[in-house]
This record gives C-alpha cells, sequence and structure tokens, in this order.
C-alpha cells in the first residue's frame, strides 16, 4: 500500500472528548512520605514533575537522598515488628480497604497517572487502574491463606522491602511491589520513578485513609541515587527492581555477597510471530496492541513482529491501515489511542534508535500523523527489511517503534524469537492449537500469550527468563519473592 | 419481641415487628402453604413467626437456584470474591442487628453474640479471598508422558442443598454458604430448625449486596420435612449434612444416592461455635475436576535450538 492509500483511509475526524481534570486536586508541592508523615527531604532538596504532553509544570516533590532513604528504612524497620505479628486476615483487611479505595477513587486516579505519565486516559481508566486494584484484592486475599500457597506450614515474611519501579505504569508497578509485600507480613520503602512520581503520593493518602499503621508503608521519591541507597541499605532484607537490564545488573552486583533476597523485572524485545493461518484482522490488532499500547514504552511489548514470508504484504498492507487511524494527541481526550512519550530523555534515546534503524538500512515508515507543538511525542513507526543483526531487532528501544522480521518455518520463527538476551515476552498467531503449544514450548520466554497480547492478570505470573530478570510478580508465585523459603 | 427492641413503656412508642419471609430467586416470599411456626428463644419467649417451608418451597428454591447457576458460574472468579467482599460490608453495617439477633436466637451474652457475628463477617472476607485461589491451589498443570498440555481445573458441581447447622445459628449458617457459592455453586439453605430468624435476616443482606438472585436460597422450617424432597431431587447436584443428625443423615445420604449427589457428611465441629479458622474442604467438597488435554505437535524432524 503506498502512502497515498493510507491517507485515504485514515480520515475520520473526531471532536474532542476531554476527561475532565477537575476530578484531581494536585497540590503545589509534596513531601516524601516516611512513618506515616509527609517530609521535606533533609538536604531541602526538590525536583519539578511536568506533564510530558505539554510540559507544563505540575508539581515540586521532595527528592529523597540517603539521609531520607535511611530514615524510611528505620521507619520500616520499626512498623515490621507489630504488623508481621498482625493475624493474617488482620492485614488482609487492611488491604481489602485499600482495594476499595482505589476502585472509589480510580477515575482521579487515572485523570492523575494520566497527566503525569503522558499515556492515553483510555488507558490508565480501562487498564492500570482496574488492574491496581484488582492486584490489591487479590494478595489482600492471600494474607490470611499463606499455610495454603504450597511454601510450608507457616511461611514467613523476610522484613523491610527495598522497591524501585519504573515511570510506564506507575502505579501499577507500585500494586505490583506493595501488594504481596504487605499480605506476607513485610513493610516497604519504595521509590518512585523521577518522572511520575504523584500517584505513589496519592497512594500515601490511601494509606491514611485505610488506617495502615504508620511506617508499613514508606514513599521516597527521587533519582538513581535514592534507589541506589535504597538497595544498599544494610537494613534492607528484600530488594525488588522493575526497570532496565543496566540498571537491573548493577543491582545484582550491589546486593551480591549480602543475605538480601532479589527479583528483578527487566527489559524485553518480545517477538511477536504470526503464522500465515493466522486471522489476520485479529493479529493485526494484537500487533498494535503489542507495541503501541502505552506508547510502546512496556517492556513485555512486542516490538519485533515475526511475520511468515507468504503473508507478509498482506499482513503489512493491513498493519499500516491499521495504524493510519490511529489517534495520536492530548492524552486525556478519550478518543486518543497514542499519548505522549514519557520524557524529553526517552524520546531522545527512541529518536535516536530510530535513526540508526535508517542509518543501518532498514526501511522506515509511519503514518501521515501531527504532532502537537509542545510536550514529547513520537508518531507509530514501523521498520521493514529488518535484519536480526540490526540494532533496532536487538536493542530495547521502549518506544512506538515496530521491526518487522520474516521466517519461512516455525523452527526459524523460534530461532529468531529466541535470538536475544531477553526473555520476557512472546505473541504466537496461528489458528493451529497444536502450534501454539510446540511454539510455546520452545520459546525462552516467561509469558506466551497466543491469539492476544499484552493480557495482565493479578492471578498469572509475570517475569522473564534470561536477562529480562528473574523472580514472578503476580499469582499464587509472587508470594515466594516476600517470603523466607 | 426482645427487651432490646420493644420498650413502650419507656420512650412510649410501639415497636413495628418484622415479618420473617423466605428468600428465594432474590425475592421474599411466604410459604406456598401459608403456614408458619412460633420461634422462641431458648427461654420459650416468643421473637417471631417464620415460615414453615413445605416440599413446594423448596422444589421452587432449586429452580432458583438452576436457573441462577449459569451466570453465578459463569462470573468471573474476581467478580464473585468482590460480591463476597460486599456481603462483608453490607454486614458489617447491620452488626447490631445481627447480634441482637443471635443473642435472643441463642441465649448468648451480647459480647459473646458480637464475637459470633464478627467471625462471621470476618468469614465471608476470607472466602472472599478464595474465589480467584482455589483454582491455584487444587488445580494446575499435569506433566503427562506424551506430547500434550495437559490442565486441570476445579469447577462448580451445581446446586447444593445446604442443611445448616442447628446450633450455631450465624457463625455457622455463613460457614457453611460461603464456601458452597464462593466456588461458583448456587445453593438452597435450610435455616436451623429452632434459629431461623439470623438465616432470613442474612437473605436481606445478601439481597443488597450485589449477589445475583437465585445464587442462595433460604427455607425455614422443619429441617426433615424440606431436607427430604431436597437430598431426592434429580436437579440438586450435591447435598451438605451440617445440619442433620445421625438418623436424618442416613436417610438422606440413601436418597442422595439417587442421582450420586455429592454428599459431605455432618462433622465433627471442634468448637461447637463454629469458631475455628476453616480449611478448604467445605470448597472441594462441591468442586468437579476437569482435566483438558491438548496435542503440543511438533515443530518437525530438526527440532530447534536456543
Amino acid at each position: 500500500m503506498t502512502m497515498e492509500n493510507a491517507h485515504a483511509t485514515a480520515a475520520f475526524e473526531y471532536a474532542p472528548a476531554p476527561e475532565s481534570r477537575s476530578v484531581v486536586d494536585i497540590a503545589p508541592s509534596y513531601g516524601l512520605f516516611i512513618d506515616g508523615e509527609f517530609a521535606e527531604a533533609a538536604d531541602g532538596k526538590v525536583f519539578k514533575t511536568v506533564s510530558p504532553s505539554t510540559e507544563e509544570v505540575l508539581s515540586e516533590v521532595a527528592q529523597a537522598g540517603e539521609a531520607d532513604v535511611d530514615r524510611a528504612v528505620r521507619a520500616a524497620r520499626k512498623a515490621f515488628g507489630k504488623w508481621s505479628a498482625l493475624p493474617g486476615s488482620e492485614r488482609a483487611k487492611y488491604l481489602f480497604r485499600i482495594a476499595r479505595i482505589i476502585q472509589e477513587r480510580s477515575r482521579e486516579l487515572a485523570v492523575l497517572e494520566t497527566l503525569d505519565n503522558g499515556k492515553p486516559i483510555k488507558e490508565t481508566r480501562d487498564a492500570d487502574l482496574p488492574l491496581v486494584a484488582a492486584h490489591f484484592f487479590y494478595y489482600a486475599g492471600w494474607a490470611d491463606k499463606l499455610e495454603h500457597a504450597g511454601f510450608g506450614a507457616a511461611p514467613r515474611p523476610l522484613g523491610v522491602a527495598g522497591q524501585v519501579i519504573p515511570w510506564n505504569f506507575p502505579l501499577l508497578m507500585l500494586a505490583w511491589k506493595i501488594a504481596p509485600a504487605l499480605a506476607t507480613g513485610n513493610t516497604v520503602v519504595l521509590k518512585p520513578a523521577e518522572t511520575t512520581p504523584l500517584s505513589a503520593l496519592f497512594f500515601a493518602d490511601i494509606c491514611r485513609q485505610a488506617g495502615l499503621p504508620k511506617g508499613v508503608v514508606n514513599i521516597v521519591p527521587g533519582y538513581g541515587d535514592a534507589g541506589a541507597a535504597l538497595v544498599a541499605h544494610p537494613d534492607v532484607n528484600k530488594v525488588a527492581f522493575t526497570g532496565s537490564t543496566a540498571v537491573g545488573k548493577e543491582i545484582a552486583r550491589t546486593v551480591a555477597g549480602t543475605r538480601k533476597k532479589l527479583t528483578l523485572e527487566l527489559g524485553g524485545k518480545g517477538a511477536n510471530i504470526v503464522f500465515d493461518d493466522a486471522p489476520i484482522d485479529q493479529a493485526v490488532e494484537g500487533i498494535v496492541t503489542g507495541i503501541f499500547f502505552n506508547q510502546g514504552q512496556v517492556c513485555c511489548a512486542g516490538s519485533r513482529l515475526l511475520v511468515q514470508e507468504s503473508v507478509h504484504d498482506e499482513l503489512l498492507d493491513a498493519l499500516k491501515r491499521r495504524l493510519s487511524t490511529l489517534r495520536l494527541g492530548d492524552p486525556l481526550d478519550k478518543n486518543t489511542d497514542i499519548g505522549a512519550i514519557n520524557s524529553a530523555e526517552q524520546l531522545a534515546r527512541i529518536t535516536a534508535l530510530a535513526e540508526q534503524g535508517e542509518a543501518e538500512g532498514a526501511e522506515r515508515w509511519s503514518p501521515a500523523c501531527e504532532l502537537p507543538a509542545s510536550g514529547y511525542w513520537f508518531a507509530p513507526t514501523l521498520f521493514t527489511n529488518v535484519t536480526q543483526a540490526h540494532t533496532i531487532a536487538r536493542d530495547e528501544i521502549f518506544g512506538p517503534v515496530l521491526s518487522v522480521l520474516t521466517f519461512r518455518t516455525p523452527d526459524e520463527a523460534v530461532a529468531k524469537a529466541n535470538n536475544t538476551p531477553y526473555g520476557l515476552s512472546a505473541g504466537i498467531w496461528t489458528e493451529k492449537g497444536s502450534r501454539i503449544l510446540a511454539v510455546a514450548n520452545k520459546l525462552r520466554a516467561g509469558v506466551i500469550w497466543s491469539n492476544t497480547f499484552n493480557k495482565f492478570d493479578p492471578t498469572s505470573p509475570f517475569g522473564g527468563y534470561k536477562e529480562s530478570g528473574f523472580g514472578r510478580e503476580g499469582g499464587r508465585h509472587g508470594l515466594e519473592a516476600y517470603l523466607d523459603v | 419481641m426482645s427487651e432490646m427492641s420493644d420498650k413502650p413503656e419507656k420512650t412510649g412508642r410501639l415497636s413495628v415487628f418484622k415479618t420473617y419471609k423466605l428468600y428465594v430467586g432474590g425475592k421474599f416470599p411466604r410459604s406456598e402453604s401459608g403456614r408458619v411456626y412460633e420461634v422462641t428463644d431458648p427461654k420459650g419467649d416468643w421473637l417471631a413467626n417464620a415460615p414453615l417451608s413445605s416440599r413446594k418451597d423448596a422444589r421452587d428454591a432449586v429452580v432458583a437456584a438452576r436457573k441462577a447457576f449459569g451466570a453465578w458460574s459463569g462470573a468471573t472468579a474476581y467478580n464473585r470474591g468482590q460480591i463476597l467482599y460486599r456481603v462483608a460490608e453490607m454486614l458489617e453495617g447491620r452488626r447490631e442487628q445481627f447480634v441482637r439477633e443471635v443473642a435472643e436466637a441463642e441465649g448468648l451474652s451480647k459480647s459473646k453474640a458480637a464475637a459470633q457475628v464478627d467471625a462471621a463477617i470476618d468469614r465471608w472476607v476470607w472466602y472472599a479471598g478464595w474465589t480467584d485461589k482455589i483454582a491455584q491451589v487444587v488445580g494446575g498443570g499435569n506433566p503427562v508422558a506424551g506430547p500434550f498440555f495437559n490442565l486441570s481445573s476445579p469447577e462448580p458441581t451445581g446446586v447444593v442443598a445446604v442443611l445448616a447447622p442447628q446450633e450455631s445459628s450465624f457463625l455457622g449458617l455463613v460457614s457453611v454458604i460461603a464456601p458452597v457459592i464462593a466456588t461458583g455453586n448456587t445453593a438452597v439453605v435450610i435455616a436451623s430448625e429452632k434459629s431461623p430468624l439470623p438465616a432470613l435476616s442474612l437473605g436481606e443482606v445478601l439481597a443488597t449486596s450485589d449477589l445475583p438472585g437465585g445464587v442462595v436460597n433460604v427455607l425455614s422450617g422443619r429441617t426433615a420435612e424440606i431436607a427430604a424432597p431436597l437430598a431426592a431431587h434429580m436437579d440438586v447436584n450435591a447435598i451438605d449434612l451440617a445440619g442433620a443428625d445421625e438418623t436424618l443423615a442416613k436417610e438422606l445420604e440413601i436418597a442422595a444416592a439417587d442421582n450420586l449427589k455429592r454428599v459431605l457428611r455432618p462433622q465433627p465441629v471442634d468448637d461447637a461455635d463454629w469458631s475455628a479458622a476453616p480449611g478448604i474442604d467445605r470448597m472441594t467438597a462441591f468442586l468437579e475436576t476437569k482435566t483438558v488435554w491438548h496435542p503440543t505437535g511438533s515443530l518437525g524432524a530438526s527440532g530447534s535450538s536456543y
């Protein structure tokens, strides 16, 4: 299909349908949340958090340093004794309260998350927030059932958990970290990402509403140095990190030789494999979900499309047609499919990798797409004629960029899919059930979606093989990371 | 009624008595037979007239439970958990009412009755958390010796007749209802014969907890009279005999054999007041295990390496 044809099918005009901002009240400044109180940083440092879609400053947030992290760990340690000694059924009820309050305040939190992160309101409203509440609800139920979880008759918590989370799903990653930690009787110090601290600070207020004892949850917004201080703190018993593979390796080195339990959920370069018998329209939707959900800033994104040669042209035509209908713009608009990139830094990284893709000889295509004048934006992009040697087929881009490769046989598809140091996710599209299972058996990845993509559920374990990290979050398996087993 | 609710001499106002009715198919009918029986406290003082359910009421309740089964068993486990938790929320709000009813029904002090009600609320919370976990504890993949994907999952057995415990009119009642419906079964419950009022009031809570009508149906009356048609009913899949004495339990188990109902015999309850933490046996008693096989195929002679 040519660009002209793509244009012809693109143009449905939509009237703006913005979600109201009035549902959320963002204060001009926020403190660290330590021992149940909001406090300034010891050295008085603050940083600004901006809306990636407008570059408007949303708030000024206290910036945790080493002294603040130390104070937070002490608070968590102090709270650990009583918290871990509570009957599981009482811990459960705190978590159920939190789940219910998140449900009640979900519209407010969805708008907040969209403002601070830049992702479409459609996603925060329909994916992030329902999953956050469900995650707390699910782990609430485990708190008084740990003896049934398969980790022994009376599994014990580890102590203080130091948790560092990324900016792509700020509140969801907080839920993945905090819910299982508290259910199992640990206390936590959590560092949100510097570009998206606000939803974690609103969560602190939810802890207050739920009557959670002081010090059980401590939130220390800050930069990498605060995360490093937390991970290295000698009184932390458990480290959980979600983020880049490079930082994950650094953390693994930091905790070497200690007794700290470590789980890492890192990068990915997921293969989305489309066989010639796949239902093309359904596959196209899955490919779009796989790489353009959350602007591709997803560790399990299907960033490599492996398509069987015989259907390559047909699939690419359909995919380009579909991409031409995606609406990029105001993340608060309920029609918006593609929001803003989270930060200038991330935009620069995506831009540089895409340019490298072109320079190395891959063929670049984007639908006609007007980018807003302010904020951080990147048009949905796909590359064809990509080989396995290309940088864009090897490096995690963490943006709305799809690299298309081809294969002829299932064996070749498997070999190419596994030809990466990562192993987080993969997709398989075929009408043949036995082929799904045979291919899934051979893939070295922690989550395999067949005839669907980017599905998440609190009951379902998530995590990687190889350099995508280790440990699982979610499900019964997710308890293990926080138990002394 | 009771000394707590009926003090015209002090307030100068006569209280309004509640007409206790059955809870069937989400509605509150009287017994189709038009019969009632006198319910008293342990001292013999009149508390209320409760419906004396007939065989026809029992059959109507089975129809309602069957009708509700498809949607309830087909709801997501998460959704069922939310609804069971909502029951706990609603009960918490009507805690004082149940404390009074349990105290009157069982002749307990207010503090002992309160402990029973609190434990019953927490029991709903406990089972709310089980809806989406039981499959992870009793199901799972099986490593069969062949190229097959093989997965076993629990499924609800269907309509369960429940004879609620005779002595523990509320905590015992909740302890037998919640595990049955947590996993997706629907229930026809026979309340404690001599203390049916907390059970009939529970119907009012369930009706306002987003629980679909027909998932739980509550009958009051003579246990033996109502249980006989339920045990013999060909559209009832299982029966919990918690509230049956030894003789009745044997009779009902024999009747239940006609369509091979799953039978949970009366269990010795350690604490007669049902306060001990439950295990998972009351759930697994009413679960089927479904095992699905699917070939995994092979990728061809060359195999692949990684």
